[in-house]
């Protein structure tokens, strides 16, 4: 269970989060939309504590992690996988040694025997072939780093699944190949997820329940059919380009 | 008019707060740097994790700044000594210009040429490496596993650091000596024995050691500071930029700040 309850987050004068109030439930998987440099990444790097809100909680698992110690931080945060933007590869080195980095348990991560089968069982999961172990990430195509990028994610698997952006940059083609497997892993792992996206037609498609976050506030929480219905000015504003949309319709 | 005189007073006005921001900036980064530091002594802890990494990177510059490290070295003792020569051709004895280009190279130009090359070479190499991985968000990936970007990034690159640039210091020291020597010998009736006489009556053990402590310190100086600036990259390309040329002047006026404090305390001067 995610909850954020008055983020608020600053950075020079720009207030980016301004009292969000925020709930993931165990099993679903929710999708944050909202307008480009809104926010979204900057909330969902409070969930993982790479960022500190100025005020209010953040609370993971009954654990507020602005005020966990380091070893207890990172014990959580091996619970949870963090799918980068653009993959955030490590570019000095191989997929395959991408993807061990995510093998959490120590054990597990120096077992040579257990990597090289969690890589390759990974790499399927993420419909890759195996032969992308050997490769390094500048010979990978954007779709590709992004699905490694997620089989390293999944490698310590994780709890909780949080995706910035996943489908950035993408042609709809692979972005479609993206929230499938978003979906295939919801329901394979069983993992609760966060979506941060302005893609309102993936949104739709994969999330149980959306959030709307603008002017540094969730606007409307609730599930896609509320959103449909919704009356709210900024709701209606920010999915009204791809209502008209006919691929969303469809 | 009126508008340039109003821009010039809003300006003149601004100088309190440009300064008081200056200000406000510059003891922000003392204390983020102070505790970037903390974070990396913390990381030694997990030797495991940093060893393999710091032998790699220590090959890597060690072999990579050898060749530059010499022949620069090897200029500044071939100029060093002609031109003792030519100050004092005539007026004292030769055995002098031994003295002169040792103590020369061994308590200043080695360990400073080296550390002023090497903050240039590997300070920007270390900024920017880190700078791209920050705003590549692979050091938040890193974090965001549970692995400390120190113990995997900071330390090893310290650590080589730390072992290679007083290596290349000495190196620096020989061929610096070895070349003053054999330049010398083409322009000015010094003879071997002249030039051994001059190295060794002045000459100091302590010496040696001198040299080698400020290139610890210079050493620790460039690879701290460089790493902290790549570690505090903003914006893209443009911030890779900016961190790579402040980690070379930051390191490069700290190496002569260094050297000016370290002369005063261990030579007692």
């Amino acid at each position: 269970m995610i909850e954020l309850r008055g983020v608020k987050k600053r950075f020079g004068s720009q207030v980016v989060l301004d009292g969000v109030d925020f709930d993931v439930k165990e099993g679903e998987t929710v999708a944050l939309m909202g307008p480009s440099g809104c926010g979204k990444s900057v909330l969902l790097k409070h969930i993982i504590g790479l960022i500190k809100p100025d005020a209010g909680t953040v609370v993971v698992d009954e654990k507020e992690v602005a005020h966990l110690k380091r070893k207890e931080l990172a014990e959580l945060r091996s619970h949870i996988g963090y799918v980068f933007q653009n993959g955030a590869l490590f570019d000095s080195m191989d997929v395959k040694e991408n993807i061990r980095l995510g093998i959490t348990d120590e054990d597990k991560y120096k077992d040579a025997e257990y990597v090289e089968g969690r890589v390759l069982q990974c790499l399927g999961l993420v419909n890759l072939q195996p032969e992308v172990a050997l490769k390094y990430p500048a010979e990978l195509s954007g779709g590709m780093r992004k699905r490694v990028g997620i089989a390293r994610a999944i490698a310590g698997d994780p709890k909780y699944l949080l995706y910035d952006e996943p489908t950035s940059g993408l042609d709809p083609v692979n972005a479609d190949i993206i929230d499938e497997l978003v979906q295939r892993l919801a329901r394979e792992l069983h993992v609760t997820g966060v979506m941060v996206t302005h893609d309102v037609r993936g949104a739709f498609r994969v999330a149980d329940r959306l959030a709307l976050l603008t002017g540094g506030k969730i606007v409307m929480q609730g599930t896609p059919k509320e959103f449909h219905a919704s009356q709210h000015p900024k709701v209606k504003e920010f999915l009204e380009r791809d209502f008209d949309n006919p691929s969303f319709a469809a | 008019m009126v508008g340039e005189d109003k821009a010039m007073a809003s300006r003149t006005l601004d100088i309190p707060t440009v300064i008081g921001n200056r200000v406000l900036d510059g003891a922000s980064h003392v204390g983020r740097l102070a505790y970037f530091t903390l974070d990396m002594i913390r990381g030694l802890a997990e030797v495991r994790i940093w060893w393999p990494r710091a032998l790699t990177e220590a090959w890597n510059i060690g072999v990579g700044s050898l060749f530059i490290v010499l022949l620069i070295s090897s200029f500044a003792g071939a100029v060093t000594a002609l031109q003792t020569g030519y100050q004092f051709t005539g007026n004292i004895p030769y055995y002098v210009v031994g003295t002169l280009v040792v103590s020369s190279i061994v308590l200043e130009l080695g360990p400073v040429l080296t550390a002023l090359i090497l903050a240039g070479r590997i300070g920007a190499r270390y900024a920017a490496e880190l700078g791209t991985m920050r705003v590549t968000e692979q050091i938040d990936a890193l974090e965001s596993l549970g692995r400390s970007p120190s113990s995997h990034l900071v330390v090893p690159r310290v650590v080589a650091g730390l072992i290679m640039i007083p290596t290349l210091t000495i190196l620096a020291n020989v061929t610096g000596i070895l070349a003053g020597w054999w330049s010398v010998k083409l322009v000015l009736p010094v003879t071997n024995a002249d030039f051994t006489y001059g190295a060794q009556s002045y000459w100091r053990p302590w010496d040696a050691w001198y040299s080698v402590i400020k290139s610890f310190f210079f050493a620790g100086s460039i690879t701290i500071i460089s790493c902290y600036m790549g570690f505090s990259t903003q914006q893209g390309a443009e911030g890779v930029g900016k961190s790579t040329t402040g980690a070379v002047v930051s390191s490069s006026v700290l190496i002569l700040l260094l050297d000016t404090i370290l002369t005063r305390i261990l030579l007692n001067q």
